[in-house]
């Protein structure tokens, strides 16, 4: 009998094109079907790129208010709804889709679903997104070019016809960092990562149903080459990667890099003394979603008290345990690829080689840090208390709750730091506050007790897309009312 | 490919017609009057002797895999046939490799080969009387030469844009990924200039080249009627996209596989059960493509499965056999055309465990 496959074709401006070149994910559905994707060659993207203003095009004749309900309305249907996947008129819904994304991600249900609701909630607060990307500019601007903000008229221009990004794998909600790009008006060109080609899929063909051209989607599973293509056509382009991609697009000033986060929680001197108070601020910031996002701290700097604070982190962090994908306490991700883990593992041990830290974890779990479980390979929290504040593992991330716990005087911490994506400074010192908000090493920072994955839709994150795509031009004119 | 007619008749000529020809061209090779100092010494070291004991092209596998770094440490003075003393030669370089240059001599061979790819085509698939562009590597490249003997004997000239494949292949191992986008753009200007300013209906060049000229012009409506590529691994997906997008379904289509050593290998014509699949066939006899197992190359794979690239080429000019290529590809059936084994769906060695550098090439 010929087995069953489910193809995830390319969508060009929207429409279906099956690929040649094909990447197959398995055994993943529910259908029992194996999961083959389409791969983009680099020509055809760089092909339709110069079919752009077609997408340009379509969101213009929409008004970006109207493109603001449609993202709304797209948050329910990401979330419930029974959306194309497929070339043969299949369907997936949201059990199959958690399932499977599961499957190839490692992620828990209980992560999946939370990552979904993120990018549900990006959606829903769309408006909030918006306003505090433009700082509260009328989304008419998108409209028409102009805005006025009290007696001033202001003219934004477009910086780039569209938006490439080439997405990770491994954590689905980062997909609602790009969906703002459709309300203003530049369509998308995605490249998914391998292991989750589902979430932008869906999010896409939720916009789609919602309302969105379907003009403004290019969805281009594809080569890395395919990747540069998108990065290097594309007006504006993002990036999520290691240091090497970082280092690989540090000359290109219209693509935004996301690297390691090496995000921290600093605790001041005025709150060491009721640290237990924070601890669950601690441990949150190291294990939300699996320790798998660049918003997981992976350092923690303390002024005094370093046993202590470092012990009951690493006495609750050894509390969370593998379970098995569909057990709705499940914090814990599998590693698709049980080969990275061992090499994350050893890499570890190596480092703890060099005198000056310690595995704390290791005394409160049990068993070892690699774990064959459930049919899947974990890598347990880990905690690393250092001795030496510089040691090699003290500013270290790794895609698994991993922390390192260094003891600074509070006046050393910020030249300690070096470039951190999110600070969660835990004090009320308003002189050291003032300091922190003028380091120019903190992308975003937390002030007071709040974990590093904390969210506030109104505030940017890594970066603002608003500004990144669009600029500001001086507009005089006598005779004219502009906005 | 299913064998739409019995085709065994024409394909135990072929054999009978290689046994034989393989014995002539060991004769000629390994006989003091005709051979070349390269070969007859090697015999001399040999413990067995061609002459006497290749009766057939099986008889072939009992040389060892030819060695291509003798073509660069070797004086090519060492690779000249008796028979061709004092005949000046053309000294021919191989493509993208740097240091000293692997050299292959040669005298009539690449017509020989170019006038035979000439003949396969029909007058309106590169029209005759047309003009030629080529694109591609020229200076010490034998290639440069048979696309101007090609568009000759198709009664046409040939214009050139020289793209240095050994600069690219420095440029990308150095990372300078900028400064090969520049290389190439520079090269397709170069080659739009011309394709505005004079009259050219054939062109020759690399599918990235063409590939990138398409997103500067329209290939068909810049008066193109049959291209003619060659240089780089052709999936199924790029050759549809070539086909489709590039060429928008308008322009002849010529892939080949092909470099100094063997001349070129023609592919079959596409039909629909193919699904862009391509599969060359060998310019048969004089040379051979084998698709051998990478462990044991003296045995063949089964049809239809991945092995490595192996090519024999036997003229009168330059014998080289049994050298492995850096290539592996799918084993394919003889067909009416080329009534002798097909090498499917080309590409680097082992690409699929390592990292190959390509190129714009």
């Amino acid at each position: 009998m010929e087995e069953k496959i489910s193809h995830l074709p390319v969508l060009r401006f929207g429409e279906v094109y099956k690929s040649l070149d094909t990447n197959d994910l398995g055994k993943v559905l529910k259908s029992g079907a194996r999961l083959e994707v389409s791969v983009a060659n680099a020509g055809i993207i760089r092909r339709d790129k110069l079919l752009i203003e077609k997408g340009r095009d379509a969101l213009r004749a929409i008004p970006a208010d109207t493109l603001l309900s449609y993202a709304e309305k797209a948050a329910d249907i990401y979330l419930d709804g029974e959306l194309p996947f497929g070339i043969d008129g299949e369907t997936q819904g949201v059990a199959d889709y958690v399932n499977a994304l599961s499957e190839l991600t490692g992620l828990p249900h209980s992560l999946c679903r939370s990552n979904m609701f993120k990018v549900a909630a990006a959606l829903q607060n769309i408006r909030a997104v918006l306003a505090g990307l433009t700082r509260g500019l009328p989304p008419e601007l998108f409209d028409n070019g102009c805005a006025r903000l009290g007696d001033i008229d202001m003219n934004f221009y477009p910086m780039a016809d569209s938006l490439g990004v080439t997405l990770p794998s491994n954590s689905p909600g980062v997909n609602s960092l790009w969906l703002p790009a459709l309300v203003m008006k530049t369509p998308v060109f995605l490249k998914p990562g391998r292991e989750d080609p589902l979430t932008p899929y869906r999010i896409i063909q939720a916009m789609i149903q919602a309302g969105f051209p379907k003009e403004a989607f290019g969805f281009y599973p594809t080569t890395h080459e395919g990747g540069d293509a998108i990065l290097l056509s594309c007006g504006r382009g993002i990036v999520f990667g290691s240091d090497a991609t970082v280092k690989k697009y540090a000359k290109y000033s219209n693509i935004q890099v996301h690297g390691s986060g090496r995000s921290k929680v600093l605790i001041g001197e005025d709150m060491a003394n009721e640290w237990e108070k924070h601890l669950d601020v601690m441990v949150e910031s190291v294990s939300a979603n699996g320790g798998r996002s660049c918003i997981n701290a992976s350092s923690v700097m303390v002024p005094s008290h370093i046993e202590e604070i470092s012990n009951a982190m690493a006495k609750k962090l050894a509390e969370v345990e593998p379970k098995s994908r569909d057990d709705k306490d499940a914090l814990l991700c599998g590693f698709a690829n049980a080969d990275f883990a061992k090499a994350m593992d050893e890499a570890i041990d190596d480092a703890l080689k060099t005198p000056g830290a310690v595995d704390l974890t290791a005394k409160y779990r049990n068993g070892p840090r690699l774990v064959e479980k459930h049919g899947q390979t974990f890598l347990c929290p880990t905690l690393i208390a250092c001795s030496d504040p510089d040691h090699p593992l003290a500013n270290t991330e790794y895609m698994f709750p991993f922390v390192s716990v260094v003891e600074r005087p509070q006046s050393e911490m910020l030249d300690a730091i070096g470039s951190t994506l999110v600070v969660s400074a835990v004090t009320e010192d308003e002189d050291w506050m003032r300091d922190l908000m003028a380091s120019s090493d903190i992308d975003r920072l937390n002030l007071g007790s709040v974990p590093t994955n904390w969210v506030q839709w109104e505030q940017p994150h890594e970066g603002n897309l608003f500004e990144f795509l669009y600029r500001r031009r001086a507009i005089q004119s006598k005779a004219l009312k502009i906005a | 490919m299913t064998q739409t007619k019995d085709i065994t008749n024409a394909v135990d000529a072929a054999k009978e017609k290689l046994d034989q020809y393989t014995q002539d061209m060991v004769q000629w090779h390994f006989s003091p009057e005709t051979g070349c100092p390269y070969w007859l010494d090697w015999a001399k070291e040999a413990d067995w002797n061609p002459l006497t004991e290749v009766s057939g092209f099986e008889d072939m596998m009992r040389f060892e895999n030819f060695d291509d770094e003798v073509l660069r440490d070797t004086d090519p003075a060492q690779f000249i046939p008796a028979a061709f003393k004092d005949k000046p030669y053309n000294v021919f370089e191989t493509g993208g490799t740097t240091g000293m240059p692997k050299q292959r001599i040669g005298w009539e061979d690449y017509k020989v080969d170019y006038s035979e790819f000439s003949d396969f085509y029909s007058d309106d698939f590169f029209p005759k009387g047309a003009n030629w562009l080529m694109v591609g590597p020229t200076g010490p490249r034998r290639l440069r030469l048979a696309i101007e003997h090609l568009a000759n004997v198709r009664g046409g000239a040939c214009y050139f844009i020289d793209l240095d494949p050994r600069w690219v292949k420095r440029l990308i191992r150095d990372g300078e990924y900028d400064m090969a986008r520049k290389y190439k753009e520079h090269v397709v200007e170069q080659a739009i200039t011309i394709l505005k300013g004079r009259n050219i209906g054939c062109m020759f060049t690399t599918p990235t080249i063409l590939e990138a000229l398409a997103e500067r012009i329209s290939i068909p409506q810049a008066g193109i009627k049959g291209v003619f590529v060659g240089g780089t691994t052709m999936t199924p997906q790029y050759v549809r996209f070539l086909t489709e997008e590039v060429l928008e379904g308008k322009v002849n289509f010529a892939p080949t596989y092909g470099n100094t050593l063997m001349g070129l290998a023609i592919s079959r014509p596409l039909s629909a059960e193919d699904n862009y699949s391509l599969t060359y066939y060998a310019p048969q006899p004089r040379a051979v493509l084998r698709i051998v197992d990478p462990k044991d190359s003296t045995k063949g794979v089964e049809y239809d499965s991945y092995g490595r690239v192996e090519l024999t080429t036997m003229t009168k000019e330059f014998f080289m056999p049994r050298f492995l290529e850096r290539d592996e590809a799918i084993r394919r059936r003889p067909c009416d055309l080329f009534p002798w084994d097909g090498v499917g769906d080309v590409r680097p060695f082992e690409s699929t465990k390592k990292k190959v550098i390509e190129g714009v090439y």
